[in-house]
């Protein structure tokens, strides 16, 4: 019990609440495989390794890109604020073309061997390129051809640049000029680096949160749990008294353990999650009201305290047993068609539900036992008052 | 207490609100959200308070060309925090809206942005009548086997009862619904087993020691015997709703409202309709 305790506790405070992008802020993004292109598995494991090195690129910390079912994959970018740069980073193809006067793309990105930052003749911020062996030929090859002619730089279908060859380049390297500011051709470096997607991927879903919201909402639901949970503890402990006061106990337990147990199996934390907390606060009550009401129609009934005790507990066992499973039913369910936040919620409201059942039965059961040694006249008037009468 | 006399006034009464509840469905229909319809969400703050024709007027300013009159604006609990409810917007229209409201209202936080493209939004309409038919089914199939198929029939009939109710209180009020409703509705539905449950698992117990009083002592009896309970466990789970529904703020307090309507409802019919529904039942039988 008390191990149960200190474990709850250790948890608690070695992995804080991993709280869902709702709360602390950021970027979701859904992207799904254009109709037009074949999603097969290995196009789209491509996509994520290629989307997760250009946003460690960017340095977000603990970013999850995942893949949902066969053409879809998810980023969450927490801490980003800024949309489009999400947006840039996370959606574009990056497929850069270097097309010949007839439009015929000659060759494309996923020949360049190296991608730099640098600086065109007037200082300006510039990208220098460099094929691999073959690039090498295929540049050579276009700027022989089409010496005196226009080469245009194609970056996504977006011309981003019409440059006239002026003399065929053999060594391979070129340079992307013109127009652009500091962030963005760091920006272009870091989608050039890190190649093209397989699949050109649309964006169905962006939500994203600001840092203000997600604070905002942490504090009004606390507020709103505290103050919940001091209503129930006094409501209880003025109906029941003693025993009253003894699951009130019991509930605080309740309240340390699911925290645990949520840190512990590093559940993500969103906003209906801890509404699903909450709710199961008030919910872990009706287990001990379902055995407190018990004891004292056995104790009307004129039984012994200590076996009325002992049979309150059994016959409610099998009451509050099959009522928390229809509940654990629906967040199965939940948990298995909801996302997000709906999961979140989900998940509390399981751990809830098993986590009063143990309270209830355990806990309040070891209270009880406790204190009817000490206490025996007190728990038994207790246990006797307040009785609806039966018709 | 006698809960079982009045049996028919409740039948009629509850048969009148579930009969309106369909009603407010089809005529006006539930609201449906951005996560439902697909659409754009932009909440926002600035230093000066708002009206909602302020913002509708700089924001059709702010994109000519972009017809946007269906949208919905609202200030939220702030006066000047406000959320508008729009088409599907591109990322470009987007900035082009809160450089205006920066400009004009002054210093603009950005507090959410939600663009939800069709194809997410008939998804999560399939998910959710896929997780609420699988929960009921669920349900149905745990009670058929730990009990019997009448109290299991009965028991989710008072399900779609009260999930009706409360569809119907979000319908005729034009809330709008979005996925967290979804997860509000199906807690409802779990909770309305629960207090049910609870109730026949007392007259399956009674029924096994008393077996000549005849079904309406029975189910009066069970009833009598479960009234503290259920009333404590409504008052306890209503407490913490009630806060939520004060306290949540815009973010949660449609949440929390499904759910206290849930919550009422589930308690008024697993009292008043689940036990003499099953007890008109089984007399139709003999």
């Amino acid at each position: 019990m008390v191990a149960i305790l200190i474990a709850a506790g250790v948890f608690m405070y070695t992995s804080p609440f991993n709280l869902g992008l709702d709360l602390k802020g950021g970027v979701h993004v859904v992207l799904e495989a254009d109709e037009s292109a074949e999603a097969t598995n290995e196009n789209m494991t491509g996509v994520v390794s290629i989307i997760e090195r250009r946003i460690n690129a960017l340095g977000v910390s603990e970013p999850l890109i995942q893949r949902q079912g066969s053409r879809r994959v998810i980023v969450e970018l927490p801490g980003i604020h800024d949309q489009q740069q999400a947006i840039d980073t996370v959606g574009a193809t990056a497929l850069l073309e270097f097309k010949d006067p007839q439009g015929n793309t000659a060759l494309d990105g996923s020949y360049l061997k190296n991608v730099q930052l640098g600086t065109d003749r007037y200082g300006q911020p510039a990208i220098d390129l460099e094929f691999d062996r073959e690039g090498v030929q295929l540049f050579a090859q276009l700027t022989t051809r089409y010496q005196g002619q226009a080469t245009t730089i194609v970056l996504d279908g977006e011309v981003l640049q019409t440059v006239m060859i002026r003399e065929p380049i053999l060594e391979g390297k070129a340079q992307i000029t013109g127009g652009m500011t500091i962030e963005e051709a760091r920006h272009m470096v870091v989608l050039l680096q890190e190649g093209s997607l397989p699949v050109p991927m649309n964006i169905i879903e962006i939500r994203n949160v600001g840092p203000t919201l997600g604070q905002d909402s942490i504090s009004r639901s606390f507020r709103a749990g505290l103050i919940g949970v001091i209503l129930i503890l006094a409501f209880i402990g003025i109906y029941y008294k003693l025993p009253g006061l003894l699951a009130n106990v019991a509930l605080l337990i309740y309240i340390v353990l699911v925290l645990g147990i949520l840190s512990a199996i590093d559940a993500v934390l969103t906003l209906p999650g801890i509404a699903g907390i909450i709710l199961s606060v008030g919910m872990a009550v009706d287990a001990n009201v379902l055995i407190f009401e018990r004891i004292k129609e056995e104790v009307a009934d004129g039984k012994r305290l200590r076996s009325a005790i002992e049979a309150g507990f059994n016959r409610a066992f099998t009451t509050i047993l099959d009522s928390n499973i229809t509940t654990l039913i629906s967040a199965a369910v939940l948990f298995f068609v909801g996302t997000g936040g709906v999961r979140g919620f989900a998940v509390t409201l399981g751990v809830g539900i098993l986590a009063s059942m143990f309270t209830a039965v355990f806990v309040t059961r070891l209270f009880l036992d406790l204190v009817v040694d000490r206490r025996p006249d007190t728990m038994a008037k207790h246990f006797s008052m307040g009785r609806f009468k039966r018709s | 207490m006698n809960f079982v006399r009045y049996r028919k006034p409740v039948f009629l009464f509850s048969g009148i609100i579930v009969a309106l509840s369909i009603l407010f469905l089809i005529v006006p229909g539930l609201n449906l959200g951005v996560d439902f319809t697909g659409g754009t969400i932009l909440e926002r703050q600035t230093a000066r308070n708002v009206t909602t024709d302020q913002v509708r007027r700089i924001m059709d300013e702010a994109t000519p060309g972009l017809d946007l009159s269906g949208s919905v604006v609202q200030i939220l609990d702030k006066p000047n925090e406000f959320m508008i409810r729009t088409r599907e917007l591109r990322n470009a229209d987007i900035i082009a809206i809160d450089q205006a409201f920066d400009a004009q209202l002054g210093s603009l936080v950005e507090l959410r942005t939600d663009v939800v493209g069709p194809v997410i939004g008939q998804e999560l309409v399939r998910n959710a009548l896929i997780a609420i038919i699988v929960s009921a089914l669920g349900i149905l199939a745990y009670i058929s086997w730990r009990f019997e198929y009448r109290f299991a029939t009965v028991a989710v009939v008072c399900l779609l009862h009260d999930v009706l109710i409360v569809l119907g209180f979000f319908a005729i009020t034009g809330r709008e619904v979005n996925s967290p409703f979804v997860a509000s509705v199906l807690t409802v539905l779990g909770y309305s087993i629960n207090n049910t449950i609870v109730v026949f698992d007392r007259i399956r117990e009674n029924m096994r020691l008393t077996r000549k009083q005849g079904y309406e002592v029975l189910v009066n009896n069970s009833l009598n015997q479960t009234l503290t309970r259920s009333f404590n466990t409504s008052i306890t789970t209503l407490l913490v709703i009630v806060m939520l529904v004060i306290f949540g703020g815009s973010a949660i307090g449609d949440f929390a409202t499904a759910l206290l309507i849930g919550v009422l409802s589930g308690t008024y019919s697993s009292l008043f309709v689940a036990g003499p529904l099953w007890m008109t039942w089984m007399e139709r039988k003999k």
